[in-house]
């Protein structure tokens, strides 16, 4: 398999992409995706790809989608002008707001609509895994929204580091299931999700809270999660005047990321994708699979991960528990390939400051998660004044409070401004 | 003759001579580095085809007992070139052996070079359990140069049309996998386990080795009334852990 194109090859491709022709028949994004999956669950797989092909742009289900995203997750999400932010970064500064969508982040668009989904397809209960634990929260609520049983897979320290999200998925009804095994944070939770997938193909749905693993949840997750460009982009246009020149979204597996981005793809603007730089740039010391990894074969696709020579996947750091992940999906390693997205790391101290930096401008406490794509943007601005930027607020830091707390504010070195 | 005919032919000595073939199954390098040898000679002596685990980070098909194998032997040092460099020095074994990877150890060896090592070090056949027969061509291609054989799995979900592609792109033997979930369950087979395996072994024109939830002599037996073979990996790899003898183990199971 390759994964190094030329330029005309990267042209047909992105030009293939805007057109919505990505991914194809086969599951593939160029060279990347696929479906690497055991042989059990070939037919679920087969049966979730007719039920996407079926469902998911027919009227009745996209009328009832929509009914839930507006009804009971609160969208449109407010696209927010930072004016503070603005005047100390020197560029005008948009925020898309996905914070303020129901269980506070942009996962609850996904896991309504898969939620939906499973119920069309007959599904007994659904299994979800989570990192941060706002895809269990979300997939939680919507399992209590739509009727389903629901258990959560979660690595043991991320258990410990999202302690306020584990009691919420639990009221919310969901069983949630500590995962011992292999590195104990988002990637064994989604071994052990498959494992349990496998013993009942049948009866399970299994809601994948990212753009990433087998085909067709890369393509499910975008198409669930293009709300968020849609929106932003209309919003630009009406209260902004016109589009951004840059707009930033982090990038752990990459659905906020591929949700901004998708509908963007066409528009003349820098789109810049940050990751989890963490502690430095060394193999397990950050999840910046884009910047630092080399394409292979994980949970199901075929896309940049984080690996040693011998092919072994590598444990990954970063402060925020939804970007530790060691692959990305399949979409946004094509996007890199074909240059169309630029894609960066932000450090663990760098995302604190701008977490920090945001709270004291704009009064919005912003995730972890988030927090990178603001480091990034910060950088960005300096060397380009007077330009418009659109950051998507993918979402809250309540949830980050237990780790937020290790680290008092800092000296409030942003406030003399 | 093709390395994975002469696969085919072992298992079908064990059935001439009145007995299900049997296929251990071992973690390269597990318990002890320095065993592996030892270990597999011993596991060859009893066995018609021997099951050689090549470590992973993520094995999402395995239970605890291999996932524990697999992380022990990566945190030795265990890799691809290692297996092969100790398979040399063993020299030729008599009993055909299988590889049993995930697909990303062998993406990054390089599926030619593989093909060729595996080749030279006595190794018939492939088994990888996370790459579905839309997306082998690749490395199957490159292993039918070598006259290496990859073997496909079915499973009890498999639907009719898709066993009869599978059991007619395998090469030297069909493994079909005895229950819907992962390795090393110990919740028994599954009561229509005859009906299926008859199912699969009448479709298949190779033999049929039956694999997953294996553990004991009776399991065996009543596998090998509906299949040509039957492989035990978690239990054999129980019994390395523990100390015990592989080879009495397998005795136990049936062995030749």
């Amino acid at each position: 398999m390759k994964s190094q194109m030329g330029a005309a090859e990267a042209k047909a491709l992105l030009k293939a992409q805007v057109n919505g022709e990505l991914p194809d028949e086969r599951g593939r994004f160029g060279p990347f995706g696929g479906r690497y999956v055991p042989e059990t669950l070939v037919p679920a797989f087969e049966k979730l790809e007719q039920g996407v092909r079926e469902f998911l742009h027919d009227a009745a289900f996209q009328d009832e989608f929509r009914r839930e995203l507006r009804e009971w997750v609160g969208r449109p999400t407010a696209l927010s002008y930072a004016p503070r932010l603005s005047e100390r970064w020197g560029t005008e500064v948009w925020l898309k707001r996905e914070d303020l969508a129901h269980t506070g982040a942009h996962k609850i668009n996904n896991a309504i609509g898969q939620a939906l989904l499973a119920k069309r397809l007959g599904a007994k209960r659904v299994i979800a895994e989570t990192g941060a634990g706002q895809h269990g929260v979300a997939s939680a609520a919507a399992c209590a929204r739509v009727g389903l049983p629901c258990s959560v897979y979660m690595g043991a320290v991320d258990i410990e580091r999202q302690a306020p999200n584990v009691d919420r998925m639990t009221r919310l009804g969901a069983e949630v299931v500590a995962v011992e095994s292999g590195d104990k944070t988002l990637r064994a939770a989604i071994d052990e999700a498959l494992r349990k997938w496998v013993s009942d193909p049948d009866g399970i749905y299994y809601l994948l809270g990212s753009a990433v693993g087998a085909h067709p949840y890369p393509y499910l997750v975008r198409e669930l999660q293009s709300v968020i460009g849609e929106e932003a982009r209309q919003q630009m246009l009406d209260q902004a005047g016109g589009l951004p020149d840059a707009t930033f979204a982090c990038v752990g597996g990459g659905s906020n990321a591929i949700g901004l981005f998708y509908p963007l793809l066409g528009d003349d603007m820098e789109l810049i994708g940050v990751e989890a730089g963490g502690t430095g740039s060394g193999l397990g010391q950050n999840a910046a699979t884009l910047a630092t990894g080399t394409p292979g074969v994980l949970q199901g696709s075929y896309t940049m991960i984080l690996q040693d020579d011998d092919g072994q996947v590598q444990e990954t750091h970063s402060i925020s528990a939804g970007l530790d992940y060691s692959g990305v999906g399949p979409e946004h390693a094509l996007l890199q390939a074909t240059g169309r997205v630029t894609y960066v790391a932000a450090s663990d101290d760098e995302a604190l400051d701008a977490l920090e930096e945001l709270c004291e401008t704009e009064g919005i406490l912003t995730a972890l998660e988030t927090s990178h794509a603001f480091a990034a943007a910060r950088e960005w601005s300096q060397a380009n004044p007077g330009k418009r930027v659109l950051i998507g607020n993918s979402g809250r830091g309540d949830k980050d409070m237990p780790t937020l707390t290790k680290y008092p504010p800092r000296i409030r070195k942003h406030a003399s401004a | 003759m093709p390395a994975h005919e002469r696969l085919t032919a072992a298992i079908k000595a064990a059935n001439h001579s009145g007995r299900p073939a049997l296929v251990p199954f071992i973690t390269a390098g597990y318990p002890e580095p320095g065993d592996f040898i030892n270990t597999l000679k011993a596991v060859a002596s009893v066995g018609d085809a021997v099951e050689i685990g090549i470590p992973f980070s993520d094995p999402m098909a395995d239970g605890m007992t291999i996932q524990r194998s697999s992380h022990a032997a990566l945190s030795e040092g265990v890799n691809l070139e290692w297996i092969f460099s100790e398979l040399e020095m063993a020299g030729v074994l008599g009993t055909p052996l299988v590889m049993m990877s995930y697909l990303n150890p062998l993406l990054a060896y390089g599926f030619d070079r593989l093909a060729e090592r595996a080749r030279a070090t006595g190794v018939s056949a492939f088994i990888v359990p996370d790459l579905p027969f839309e997306e082998c061509a690749e490395l199957r291609a490159a292993l039918e140069d070598q006259g290496l054989g990859l073997i496909q799995l079915v499973t009890p979900a498999t639907p009719r049309e898709r066993l009869e592609m599978l059991c007619d792109a395998s090469r030297g033997f069909v493994y079909a996998v005895t229950i819907t979930g992962i390795t090393g369950g110990d919740a028994g087979l599954p009561a229509d386990l005859a009906d299926y395996l008859d199912d699969v072994q009448a479709v298949s024109d190779l033999p049929v080795c039956a694999g997953f939830g294996i553990r004991n002599a009776d399991d065996v037996a009543n596998v090998g009334r509906h299949a040509s073979g039957a492989i035990v990996g978690s239990a054999l790899v129980e019994v390395l852990e523990e100390g015990r003898s592989p080879k009495a183990f397998l005795k136990s199971l049936g062995g030749k």
